[in-house]
């Protein structure tokens, strides 16, 4: 067994975000719209040895604690990660994510010919989940499987 | 939930919303409605009560037919008139269609070229709505009346189909085998090269544990069927004139092919045909396509009985 490292210092206030699968954690800052521009430090660890995962990336967002919205997000692509809000370098609260029966507002459906891709009707993006393990989501309109390849730019 | 404000208005989206045991019942009312259907007995329990046709996208076959099973039950039809002369045109939404037509109608029958169309007006409306078609998608009182026939003709639904065709870009195609899987049938499959089943469909017709089995020329298939259905294979699937006329032609059912037919098998179509069914089966025993047509009519009637919630229509 290894010694375990800290790669990265710890932060006063923020977020951290664990179990992170391996290599999603670039998926994962777009999907909380983080980028260049933002202000935040943002320390991400990728590839990291994990029990759980086997391989793993973390996250650690300073000044900013993932509102429901950020976490109902996250779960479409990182179900698996564990966040932790972080209050003067102690952790003040302890989020699963979990991933819920159904995704409202959140992404879109990823077949041009649904008619949520009409453009003009008043509609609620709404993406059901099917199963859990393996991963199945549906779009509650047209009925149909949501591969996971490009759901960030579904991202509503 | 179904309905706008939680008030329930159950429709008919697709299949997989309905139990085998609703699914069955279904198909005995069909079957007990069709001296109605064929205009030998006169029942009137839907009098007073208004259909809407709202069909975006041209339709001969299921919006008259729903026409006649609505009017042998003693109800009315309403019809949106062509797209280029409606409030469509001028850019109303299927939303607002839909509310519109909630305070004209009882039940509202929908085709609509976008796939899930059908789910957002049941979302939307107080009213029933019935899927005729959405897109690539759903079409399941198409799936339901293929379903009689075929229970119709062998008293059971536990039979060899052969699914003939187009078998890739064939909704028809896909949600029958979909619904006779869950009936216990067995499935042969028969298409040109690159027009196969989709994985997805195939997937879910294992998952059930159906027997499939996939065979290049139509001799086998039609030797070993009870049900023979024939799809068309469309134009603009393939290159060139040349190599659709080729698969075309290999793809096409004479009577000679049917010398090698089991007694009773029938051969269905959900019609309009163009060549891939010779007019020289039309005679033979076999040929069952203009009876499956006029099952679309006693099916569909069976359909607005029970949304409308009419009991004793199987008595």
């Amino acid at each position: 067994m290894s010694l375990p490292v800290r790669r990265v210092a710890a932060i006063r206030d923020g977020t951290v975000i664990d179990h992170v699968p391996a290599g999603i954690s670039m998926m994962v800052l777009k999907m909380l719209e983080i980028d260049g521009r933002r202000s935040n430090p943002v320390s991400l660890l990728m590839n990291v040895p994990s029990d759980k995962l086997g391989m793993k990336d973390i996250i650690k967002i300073e000044d900013r604690e993932l509102s429901q919205h950020d976490l109902d997000r996250l779960a479409l692509i990182a179900g698996e990660a564990s966040v932790s809000i972080i209050r003067n370098f102690e952790v003040s609260g302890k989020r699963t994510i979990r991933m819920p029966d159904e995704f409202v507002n959140v992404a879109s459906c990823a077949f041009t010919n649904c008619i949520t891709f009409s453009g003009k009707e008043p509609l609620t993006h709404r993406l059901r989940v099917i199963s859990r393990d393996p991963t199945e989501i549906r779009c509650h309109y047209c009925g149909r499987i949501q591969p996971s390849e490009g759901i960030t730019e579904r991202l509503g | 939930m179904r309905g706008r404000a939680g008030i329930m208005a159950e429709g008919m989206i697709q299949l997989d919303d309905f139990s085998d045991e609703e699914i069955i019942q279904l198909l005995d009312d069909a079957a007990a409605l069709q001296d109605v259907a064929r205009g030998e007995r006169v029942t009137r329990p839907l009098e007073g009560r208004i259909l809407a046709n709202v069909f975006f996208e041209p339709s001969t076959r299921t919006r008259m037919s729903f026409e006649a099973a609505m009017k042998r039950l003693g109800g009315s039809v309403i019809n949106m008139a062509e797209l280029s002369s409606t409030s469509i045109a001028k850019g109303e939404t299927l939303h607002d269609t839909i509310r519109v037509l909630d305070g004209y109608a009882d039940i509202i029958v929908l085709r609509h070229p976008r796939e899930g169309a059908a789910r957002f007006a049941d979302d939307l409306s107080i009213r029933p709505i019935i899927n005729a078609g959405d897109g690539a998608g759903r079409h399941p009182t198409q799936t339901l009346l293929d379903l009689s026939t075929i229970r119709s003709s062998h008293g059971t639904l536990d039979v060899q189909i052969a699914l003939v065709g187009d078998l890739r870009y064939g909704r028809t195609a896909h949600s029958l085998a979909k619904a006779m899987s869950r009936f216990g049938a067995s499935i042969m499959l028969c298409n040109p090269k690159g027009l196969s089943m989709p994985d997805e469909v195939l997937q879910d017709l294992r998952k059930d544990g159906t027997t499939v089995k996939t065979y290049d020329t139509l001799d086998h298939v039609i030797a070993n069927a009870d049900v023979l259905y024939m799809t068309r294979i469309q134009r603009e699937r393939f290159p060139d004139e040349d190599e659709y006329s080729r698969v075309a032609g290999s793809f096409r059912l004479t009577q000679a092919d049917l010398d090698s037919a089991r007694e009773g098998m029938i051969v269905l179509h959900p019609l309009p045909r163009v060549d891939e069914i010779d007019a020289n089966v039309d005679g033979t025993e076999h040929a069952q396509y203009f009876e499956q047509a006029f099952h679309g009519v006693s099916t569909r009637m069976a359909i607005l009985c029970h949304l409308l919630s009419v009991k004793g229509v199987n008595k």
